[in-house]
C-alpha cells in the first residue's frame, strides 16, 4: 500500500471513530477494505478507493469506518462484571433508588447486542426490580452491526459462548438453526446510533454504564475526551464498567476507580454510597505513569 | 485432579472431547453407552460428565435419570453434548436434572464456557 493511501486511512479513521491503526496493521486495512472496494464496483483497489473518497464521499467514509470495526462480543463477558453488577451494585441501586423505582443503563458500544441483552436478562433475573421503570440504552457507531442487535438472532454457536443454557431456554425462541431474543427482553432496550467522539447529552443521564472493550481501540487524548463525554451523562452516584483491558488510571481523572470492586468506576466528585464511603482517594494524575 | 466421564458412542467425539479436557486439567475416563457410565460411576464417580443423547443400550437421559437416583449420584455436574437441539430436549434433559447443554458441534471454547458457567474450572 502506497504511503500516502495509509496516510489517508489512518487520519480518516483517527477522526471519524477513533480508531488508531499501525502501519502493523496494514493487513487489517487490506483484508477488511478490499472486499469493499470490489462490493461497490471500485476499480484499482485501495488506490482507487482512496481517489474515490477524496474530496469527500459520506456513504463510503461510513462504510470504511464501520468495516473497520471490531464487533468481537459474547454473552456475559468475562463474567465477573455481570457478578458484581447483581452482587455490589443492584443492592446499592435498590437502596438509593428504591423511592423513585426507575434505573437508567447505557450500554455504549453494543456491537450485536450481546451486553446490553445480558444486562437486562441480570435485571429480569433481580425480582426486587419488579415494578420499575427500567431502561436500558444500547448505542454503537455501526448501523450494521446495530441492525443485527435489534434483530436479536443469534446463532447456536452465539448463544453457547457465556450464555447459561437456562437463560436461553428462558428467553430466547428458536427460529430454525437460530435463537431469537423474546419480545419482553426485547422490550426493555432501546437500540440507537451514537458515536462516542460527539457530544451524547441528548442521550439524558444514566445511572450504570457499561463501555466495555472500546477505549482499547483509541490513543490516550481520544481515551480522555470520551471519558469526559461518558462523565457528563453518568449521574453523580451513577457508575461505569471498563473492559478487562481498561482503566481510566493515568488518562483522565473525572473518574476513579471504585476500591472494593474491581473494573468499576465513579465519578471524581462521586456520591455513589457516600455514607458508606467505600470509595478510593483518587490518585494525583502526576502519580501516575502516563 | 478434576475428573470427568466422557460418555459417547463416536470413538471420534470421545477422542475430541477428551483432549480438550485434558487441556483444561481434567483426567478423563470413557463409556460408550449409558450402561457402561452407570458402572465407571458406581466405581468411582466422576466430578463431571460430558454426555451424549443417542446411544445404544441406554440413552443420555435414560442414563441421568438413573444417576439422579443413585447413592452420590446428584454430584457430578452433567453436561450434555448432543446433535439434538431442539427446544424440547433441552427442557427435557434440564428436568431430568442436566446442569448444561453444548449443542454439536462444539469447539474448547464453548466446553470452557460452559464449565465456568457451572463452576467446574
Ligand atoms: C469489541 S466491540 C465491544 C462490544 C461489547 N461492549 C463487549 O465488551 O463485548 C467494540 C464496538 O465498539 C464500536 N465502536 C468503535 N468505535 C466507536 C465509536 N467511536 N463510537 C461508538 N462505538 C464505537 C464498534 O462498532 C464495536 O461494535
Amino acid at each position: 500500500m502506497k504511503d500516502t493511501d495509509f496516510k489517508f486511512f489512518e487520519e480518516l479513521l483517527k477522526r471519524e471513530s477513533g480508531l488508531i491503526i499501525t502501519p502493523e496493521k496494514t493487513y487489517l486495512l487490506e483484508s477488511r477494505l478490499l472486499p469493499l472496494a470490489q462490493k461497490q464496483g471500485i476499480q484499482g483497489g485501495l488506490e482507487g478507493l482512496v481517489q474515490k473518497m477524496r474530496g469527500g464521499n459520506a456513504s463510503l467514509t461510513r462504510a470504511v469506518v464501520e468495516a473497520m470495526t471490531t464487533n468481537e462480543t459474547s454473552f456475559f463477558r468475562d463474567n465477573t462484571p455481570f457478578q458484581k453488577l447483581k452482587e455490589d451494585l443492584f443492592p446499592a441501586f435498590i437502596k438509593s433508588r428504591g423511592a423513585q423505582k426507575s434505573l437508567r443503563i447505557w450500554s455504549a458500544a453494543c456491537s450485536s447486542g450481546q451486553e446490553p441483552y445480558s444486562i437486562a436478562m441480570m435485571l429480569k433475573e433481580a425480582p426486587q426490580f419488579a415494578g420499575w421503570r427500567i431502561e436500558i440504552v444500547a448505542t454503537d457507531l455501526s448501523q450494521d452491526i446495530l441492525a443485527q442487535a435489534k434483530a436479536g438472532v443469534y446463532s447456536q454457536f452465539e448463544v453457547q459462548r457465556g450464555l447459561p443454557i437456562q437463560m436461553l431456554v428462558k428467553y430466547f425462541t428458536k427460529q430454525g438453526e437460530n435463537w431469537e431474543v423474546k419480545p419482553d427482553l426485547k422490550s426493555m432496550i432501546s437500540f440507537k446510533e451514537a458515536n462516542l467522539l460527539t457530544d451524547l447529552r441528548h442521550l439524558g443521564q444514566f445511572d450504570i454504564v457499561f463501555c466495555r472493550n472500546v477505549l482499547i481501540y483509541f490513543d490516550v487524548p481520544t481515551k480522555g475526551k470520551v471519558l469526559s463525554t461518558i462523565k457528563d451523562i453518568t449521574k453523580q452516584d451513577g457508575v461505569l464498567f471498563l473492559g478487562g483491558a481498561e482503566t481510566v488510571i493515568g488518562i483522565s481523572d473525572v473518574f476513579k476507580p471504585l476500591t472494593n470492586v474491581r473494573g468499576v468506576y465513579v465519578r471524581a466528585d462521586s456520591t455513589f454510597m457516600a455514607e458508606k464511603s467505600p470509595v478510593a482517594p483518587a490518585p494525583p494524575l502526576s502519580a501516575v505513569q502516563k | 485432579m478434576n475428573t470427568c466421564l466422557i460418555v459417547d458412542d463416536s470413538r471420534v467425539v470421545r477422542k475430541v472431547a477428551q483432549k480438550i479436557f485434558e487441556e483444561l486439567g481434567f483426567t478423563c475416563n470413557e463409556a460408550e453407552d449409558g450402561k457402561q457410565a452407570l458402572e465407571a460411576c458406581a466405581k468411582s464417580m466422576p466430578e463431571v460428565i460430558l454426555l451424549d443423547w443417542n446411544m445404544p443400550v441406554m440413552s443420555g437421559i435414560e442414563f441421568l435419570q438413573e444417576l439422579r437416583k443413585t447413592a452420590g449420584g446428584d454430584a457430578p455436574k452433567v453436561v450434555f453434548c448432543t446433535t439434538e437441539n431442539d427446544f424440547a430436549f433441552i427442557q427435557k434433559a434440564l428436568e431430568a436434572g442436566a446442569n448444561e447443554y453444548i449443542m454439536k458441534p462444539f469447539d474448547k471454547e464453548i466446553v470452557q464456557s460452559k464449565l465456568l458457567q457451572i463452576g467446574a474450572i
